[in-house]
């Protein structure tokens, strides 16, 4: 797939953020530039506070961008505010008086969606995220990769076009987030689904993405993109290869970290 | 609990009583000091006591007042959030009112509302609604942040967010508050009863301490006490079926 063939899906030109807290005024983040085909999965990656999460709360039209070009959706594949956005944050962020499978259907509650069929819609996601005998279990009850799972089927319910994914296995410890990482990838080839993935892990970002986005702190600012030529579907292997290597390298430099 | 802990909850409870009576009968205590529990539960097949009125009338009070408490309670907790600069203006004054010691209002009360099960019913209430409305309130603003911007990208309205999210997960921090608010509501009920009253358990105490009648007092004891954890046993089963028995932790 080259990046001609169509209009691409997300599409930020020159995005700038001030927050303005009384007479105040900070910068969020700025120099955001960045094309996403539909049915990518694209990793933005950068050190806390260089603005990751502000991206997110744009597309979502938590806070509208200061400056610059937003655009959602193209003439094949329209964008609809609110129905065609899922979120998963780093906390599962599951209600606690609710069972898995109640849940999930969240999203479908808040957007009037035809219960029956939603229904039926998380008992297959549930199934597809591996928890198929937790679905009535309550969240306390499950470990936080099992939570974050239900997380992602509930981001899934109402099938949205555009998944946002604001670090969400950083609160796991290391193997689960590994374990996480490919099962993120199966669920995004079953899905067909374009995501997002903000983290500050450089080899998470590099493995998962067939983009990465790298963001700079002080300024926040989006200082680079690089896109990922790695063999496809992507196993822990590549993870040992020279390409990832170098990859990960490069966007050290970029961090400042070498 | 498990069912060793509900062993030694109940074996705890007999050997007090079989102490209370042990000390009596080996110390030798004349029965209007501290009569044995054999003769305090003697009282209860006194019909000229008219048990049954008092404690009626008891449980009418505390039951009344708690009621009351949580149904004001929970509505102005409610208004405190959804009533813009409401709770700058008024939580503050709420807190000072509550350092106000309510019994020491009691003796106001009678005048303003007389005196007789109402009356007790508002001393009551009075007592025990603080906690409800402050516990109330902490549970309905205590939302993480992301959830609320992860249904805010669904575009949920602001009383989807109430009734699905807020709500409900105040639930735990009501509990807590309303445990605390069952203990008070007894003691409200019973003071209003010392200050005025012509019927009702605290009402039957006075009386018969006239008499220097340990043992019918000690019974009128037993029985607050035993409409208390009644209260307080239903509230504690309520928290099982919405809290507990979905591994929340309060």
């Amino acid at each position: 797939m080259s990046k001609m063939d169509q209009e691409p899906f997300v599409k930020l030109e020159g995005v700038k953020k001030i927050f303005k807290v009384g007479d105040k005024e900070f910068l969020a983040v700025q120099d955001v530039t960045l094309d996403v085909r539909e049915g990518e999965l694209v990793s933005i990656v950068g050190p806390s506070g260089c603005g990751k999460s502000t991206i997110l709360s744009i597309l979502s039209e938590l806070h509208p961008a200061t400056e610059g070009k937003v655009q959602i959706g193209n003439e094949m594949s329209p964008f609809t505010p609110g129905k065609d956005i899922g979120m998963v944050f780093q906390k599962a962020l599951l209600l606690k008086w609710r069972t898995i499978s109640d849940n999930v259907l969240l999203p479908a509650e808040i957007l009037g969606l035809p219960i029956k069929e939603s229904r039926e819609r998380a008992r297959d996601l549930i199934e597809m995220v591996g928890l198929g005998k937790f679905a009535d279990a309550f969240p306390q009850q499950l470990s936080g990769g099992m939570q974050q799972r239900a997380s992602i089927a509930r981001a899934l319910v109402h099938d949205p076009r555009l998944i946002l994914m604001d670090e969400p296995f950083g609160a796991l410890d290391a193997l689960t987030r590994e374990r996480m990482n490919l099962e993120l990838l199966r669920i995004w080839k079953e899905s067909r689904k374009t995501i997002l993935f903000v983290t500050h892990g450089i080899q998470e970002a590099v493995f998962l993405g067939s983009q990465v986005a790298v963001m700079t702190s002080g300024p926040a600012r989006m200082a680079a993109h690089f896109d990922i030529d790695l063999p496809e579907p992507r196993t822990l292997d590549v993870k040992t290869t020279e390409k990832f290597g170098a990859y990960t390298k490069e966007i050290y430099h970029l961090l400042g970290m070498d | 609990m498990t069912g060793r802990g509900y062993l030694y909850a109940v074996a705890a409870h007999v050997g007090f009583i079989l102490f209370w009576q042990l000390m009596v009968i080996v110390a030798d205590v004349p029965s209007y000091i501290l009569p044995s529990p054999l003769e305090t539960i003697a009282e209860i097949t006194d019909s000229s006591y008219n048990w049954w009125t008092h404690t009626w009338v008891t449980t009418l009070e505390i039951f009344g007042g708690y009621t009351m408490a949580i149904v004001v309670g929970v509505a102005l907790a409610v208004l405190f959030v959804w009533v813009p600069g409401l709770n700058a203006s008024l939580m503050p004054l709420l807190v000072t009112l509550n350092m106000v010691p309510k019994v020491a209002m009691a003796p106001l009360f009678i005048i303003w509302f007389s005196y007789g099960i109402v009356p007790n019913m508002i001393i009551a209430f009075t007592i025990c609604f603080f906690p409800i409305v402050l516990t109330t309130y902490r549970g309905l603003v205590e939302v993480e942040p992301d959830l609320i911007n992860l249904v805010k990208a669904l575009k949920a309205n602001r009383w989807q967010i109430f009734i699905k999210i807020q709500l409900p997960g105040s639930l735990p921090y009501l509990f807590s508050g309303m445990k605390v608010a069952a203990i008070l509501a007894v003691a409200g009920a019973v003071v209003g009863e010392f200050i005025a009253s012509e019927k009702g358990l605290g009402n039957f105490l006075l009386i018969q301490q006239n008499a220097l009648n340990t043992s019918a007092m000690m019974m009128a004891l037993l029985l607050i006490t035993a409409i208390g954890m009644a209260l307080y046993g239903f509230v504690i089963a309520l928290e099982y079926i919405f809290i507990t028995r979905k591994g929340i932790k309060t």
